[in-house]
């Protein structure tokens, strides 16, 4: 019995050694080429978009299906390395700086008291604090909140800057010292590839907050000094140039190849495109009871038409006039003519919207309440307006689209100039928003909430459209450098998190 | 030793598929041996399987057959598209039978057999590429069979008996390719269920159409299990409430525990065959017909309102046997067969729960001879599948899931017999 039971494990050690195998295995490394690129040390440099954030926080499992952390696990089927990643420490999203909460948690979508699904911040205690410096350099140098000239800027993952703006809390985490710069960090390993998208906070802190930050555009006197820059103000097109070659070529230094992304229309974001223009409605009743309220602005409007002080557009885009049915949201727009108000001061520059004013979706939660809980004429969006930062007006479009064109042309002018992969994330976006793109489960659109490419926070990719960038980006990196790495399905990848 | 036997009944009832479908072809050592060929062999209590009807020629008063398979197998997949790639790391199938027949008079013999001719013991690893298919499952079913063998004359008999089926099925997969908790764990559904019975029967005939040439044909009926009393244990879903939330078009059950219905057939078996003998030779060919095209769909109706319905679509299929036994000495009988197995899976129905196309089994063994009353056998299968490129084209979101996959199957057996 004895000899018997040694001879069956004895078998059934050789029987599992012959496992069934496939002719020509891809875990093998031999079915897929890397071309002329050397995928084999990838560093990914950027802002949030590279970082894998979404939902309005930076946690793990978005970190785990960002862009570059997809391309690396394909990489690694053409001779890829390791890629690392800065993980937070929990997948509530959230900063703590000494413990005290910086970064609000992540949204996930719930159900209101009447059934409703919209997207609500998710309770819980965040657990990533910032002065848990992680010594180790990272493959994924993606910093939320970057802007193109904070890349070379020393002293972005300073600590002691956190409070006043200076530096940024997702880079301190990961810096190497306090005076380093993200671009020296990603040039400092040696990078034999790399994936560069930057510049899209350049324009987009400036429409996320209405318009209301500085346009730099050469006419005035601090432009070429992004050091005087404002949180919210649009970058110079020529210090965005300077500084997007100079981390091309720190990126070139020790790099075979690497992608380079272009930046969106703010139009094709669902943070600038979910509320409409007129998302009051009003019966019959209620709309002549507003537009007596306005009667004394409109007729002030009339009487400055008829003496010259304004023209009849103007007085016809300004008259408030509400009807049964939809109407327009009253906003404030800082570009009409400041006019005086003969009961003292100034008469308030508001208009009704059009369908060219860019609604934000922060709006979205404010629009119909009461700015004043005691005063039922004060619904905001009719009997007070929108206010400047709650709006994207056609001037402050024109201001963003300018200088996006030119950071545009400058990214994709560098990519020719060092045969770099590009990636023409602006014409991804539209097609999203225009047609939608199917895939092998339905079809995939930039809808809130509900079409499957953006996260709750209406302007971050969700984990399935981070992943069709990736794919993207894997057939610019494959058509450059003869390489054949192969795509992922996107139907495998998640969409926007339902919790209840 | 009984203690043993008692343990591999309740503890070792697994099995793993090999054959077509879930179809587990290892009922005896002496012909699976000889490409598992049998129903017009007579020569052991293994005819309680193969050909009930048998074991009233058999000479000894009291004929017993008894033994085991380990049954190695697995599963490479990939996808060459995607680069992903995956492979089965499935326990050691356990399959056992165990057969015994009494001479009452010269006309009629009794009989009783247990055995394992379906199951399925298949471990992907979990949250892998079909995960939303399967993340590992095992079946496993043992039949239990009183016998009654009647001579009608000295070259024709008749034999059968009926059935008694207890069954066994854990079953687990992903709600779909990508849902998670807000940890990132997959969403998924485990279904488990056991002691589901039902009865059938078999029925069979042998022909001696002279001293050296039989006949036989054996058929073993459908045998559906419905499975109503086991659990659904939904894990990892984000929704801790105990009831369902709908948002849109999406429906996001609970995590917890419910019932479910679902039904399982054992589809019938119809096997013709002759055998014929001469000096120390014996040759077996046997052809086995199996009416899979019962298997029209694996539908799990969950008592929280979820229902998951997946098609299958099976065809009937056959298998070519053939097997060669040599008497090389007074103590040792030498076997080898082969046989040609067709699945029963149509294309686009590929399915990684039971991932099989059709395969050439490779057999060998031998029975050595203790003593006047008692023997041991031994024998051993190699099963070679062709690499296909395959898909499972009906997954609830409207996708498809497939690439090319690779089996390959070895099973040892042992076994003793025992005449008096």
């Amino acid at each position: 019995m004895k000899n018997y039971i040694k001879y069956m494990a004895l078998s059934a050690v050789l029987l599992t050694a012959c496992e069934a195998e496939l002719d020509n295995p891809v875990e093998d490394g031999g079915v897929y080429s890397s071309g002329s690129a050397d995928f084999s040390n990838y560093v990914a440099v950027g802002n949030s978009l590279t970082s894998g954030y979404a939902d309005g926080a930076l946690y793990i499992t978005g970190q785990q299906n960002s862009f570059p952390n997809i391309l690396a696990g394909q990489f690694a089927l053409a001779g890829g390395g390791e890629f690392t990643q800065p993980l937070v420490d929990d997948n509530t999203g959230g900063l703590l700086a000494n413990g005290t909460q910086i970064q609000p948690n992540r949204f996930v979508l719930a159900l209101d008291a009447d059934g409703n699904p919209g997207p609500v911040r998710l309770q819980g205690t965040a657990t990533t604090d910032i002065t848990n410096v992680l010594s180790d350099p990272f493959n994924n140098m993606g910093v939320p909140g970057a802007k193109s000239f904070h890349l070379v800027a020393p002293g972005y993952g300073n600590i002691a800057g956190v409070q006043t703006g200076a530096s940024n809390p997702y880079f301190v985490r990961f810096a190497s010292a306090a005076d380093a710069t993200v671009i020296g960090d990603a040039a400092a390993q040696s990078p034999t590839f790399f994936s560069l998208w930057i510049g899209n906070n350049d324009i987009l802190s400036y429409a996320t907050s209405g318009g209301i930050g500085v346009v730099h555009d050469g006419t005035n006197a601090n432009d070429a000094d992004p050091s005087t820059y404002g949180p919210n103000d649009i970058t110079l097109p020529q210090v965005f140039a300077s500084v997007y070659n100079s981390e091309i070529q720190a990126l070139m230094a020790s790099a075979t190849g690497g992608v380079v992304f272009n930046i969106p229309d703010v139009t094709s974001i669902p943070f600038f495109t979910t509320v409409p223009f007129n998302a009051i409605p009003l019966d019959a009743a209620t709309a002549a009871g507003v537009n007596q309220a306005y009667a004394q602005y409109n007729g002030g409007l009339a009487q400055y038409a008829a003496l010259g002080f304004i023209s009849t557009e103007e007085r016809d885009a300004r008259t408030i006039n509400f009807q049964e049915g939809q109407n327009a949201v009253v906003i404030e727009d800082e570009t009409l003519t400041t006019l005086p108000n003969p009961a003292g001061g100034t008469l308030p520059n508001i208009r009704q919207a059009t369908a060219a004013d860019l609604l934000l979706l922060t709006t979205s939660s404010k629009l119909g309440t009461l700015a004043d809980s005691s005063n039922p004429s004060s619904v905001i969006g009719v009997g007070v307006a929108l206010g400047d930062a709650d709006v994207l007006i056609p001037s402050e479009q024109t201001a963003i689209a300018t200088a996006q064109a030119s950071y545009n042309a400058t990214i994709q002018a560098l990519a020719q100039a060092n045969g770099l992969a590009f990636v023409d994330s602006r014409a991804i976006l539209n097609q999203l928003a225009d047609t939608g793109i199917s895939f092998d489960a339905g079809t995939l659109t930039s809808t809130f909430a509900t079409g499957g490419a953006f996260s709750l926070d209406g302007v971050h990719p969700t984990p399935r459209g981070y992943a069709y960038l990736a794919n993207q980006a894997i057939e610019a990196i494959n058509s450059t450098y003869g390489s054949t790495v192969p795509k992922v399905n996107i139907g495998s990848y998640g969409t926007v998190n339902i919790s209840n | 030793m009984k203690r043993v036997l008692v343990t591999s009944l309740f503890l070792l009832a697994s099995a793993i598929t090999f054959a077509g479908g879930y179809r587990v072809g290892l009922q005896g050592q002496r012909a699976l041996a000889m490409g598992h060929t049998g129903v017009a062999y007579v020569n052991s209590a293994e005819l309680a399987f193969f050909n009930p009807a048998g074991l009233v020629f058999l000479e000894n008063k009291i004929n017993a057959s008894a033994g085991g398979f380990g049954v190695f197998s697995s599963v490479a997949w990939q996808n060459e598209s995607t680069g992903q790639y995956a492979q089965t790391d499935s326990p050691m199938g356990t399959p056992f039978y165990l057969y015994g027949s009494y001479a009452l008079n010269e006309k009629l013999s009794l009989g009783l057999a247990v055995y394992t001719p379906y199951g399925s013991s298949v471990e992907w690893p979990t949250d892998w590429a079909g995960s939303h298919l399967v993340n590992n499952i095992e079946l496993a079913a043992i039949f239990i069979q009183p016998l009654i063998s009647f001579k009608i004359s000295d070259k024709f008999s008749v034999g059968g008996g009926p059935i008694f089926v207890t069954g066994s099925v854990n079953f687990n997969r992903n709600a779909n390719r990508f849902l998670t908790d807000l940890e990132g764990n997959r969403s998924n559904v485990t279904v488990d269920d056991s002691g589901v019975t039902n009865w059938g029967y078999s029925a069979s005939a042998m022909f001696k159409v002279t001293d050296n040439f039989t006949l036989g044909a054996n058929y073993r009926s459908e045998i559906i299990l419905d499975s109503k009393d086991g659990t659904a244990t939904f894990a990892n879903f984000p929704n801790d409430s105990g009831s369902p939330i709908t948002v849109g078009t999406t429906t996001i059950p609970s995590n917890g525990i419910t019932g479910f219905t679902a039904s399982l057939p054992l589809p019938a078996e119809l096997t013709v065959g002759g055998s014929y003998s001469k000096d120390k030779w014996v040759v077996n060919f046997d052809y086995t017909r199996t009416f899979w095209d019962v298997y029209e769909d694996l539908d799990i109706v969950f008592s929280n309102g979820q229902e998951s319905i997946n098609p299958r679509n099976y065809k009937n299929s056959s298998i070519y046997k053939v097997g060669f036994g040599y008497s090389a000495s007074e103590r040792i009988m030498l076997r080898a067969g082969y046989y040609f197995d067709e699945s029963p899976v149509r294309s686009g129905y590929f399915a990684p729960e039971t991932p099989r196309n059709d395969s050439n089994g490779f057999t060998a063994g031998l029975s050595y001879v203790i003593s006047d009353s008692f023997a041991i056998d031994a024998s051993f299968l190699y099963v070679r599948f062709k690499e296909i490129n395959e898909s499972y084209d009906y997954v609830d979101d409207g996708s498809s899931f497939g690439g090319t996959y690779k089996s390959s199957a070895f099973v040892p057996g042992i076994g003793v017999t025992y005449k008096l």
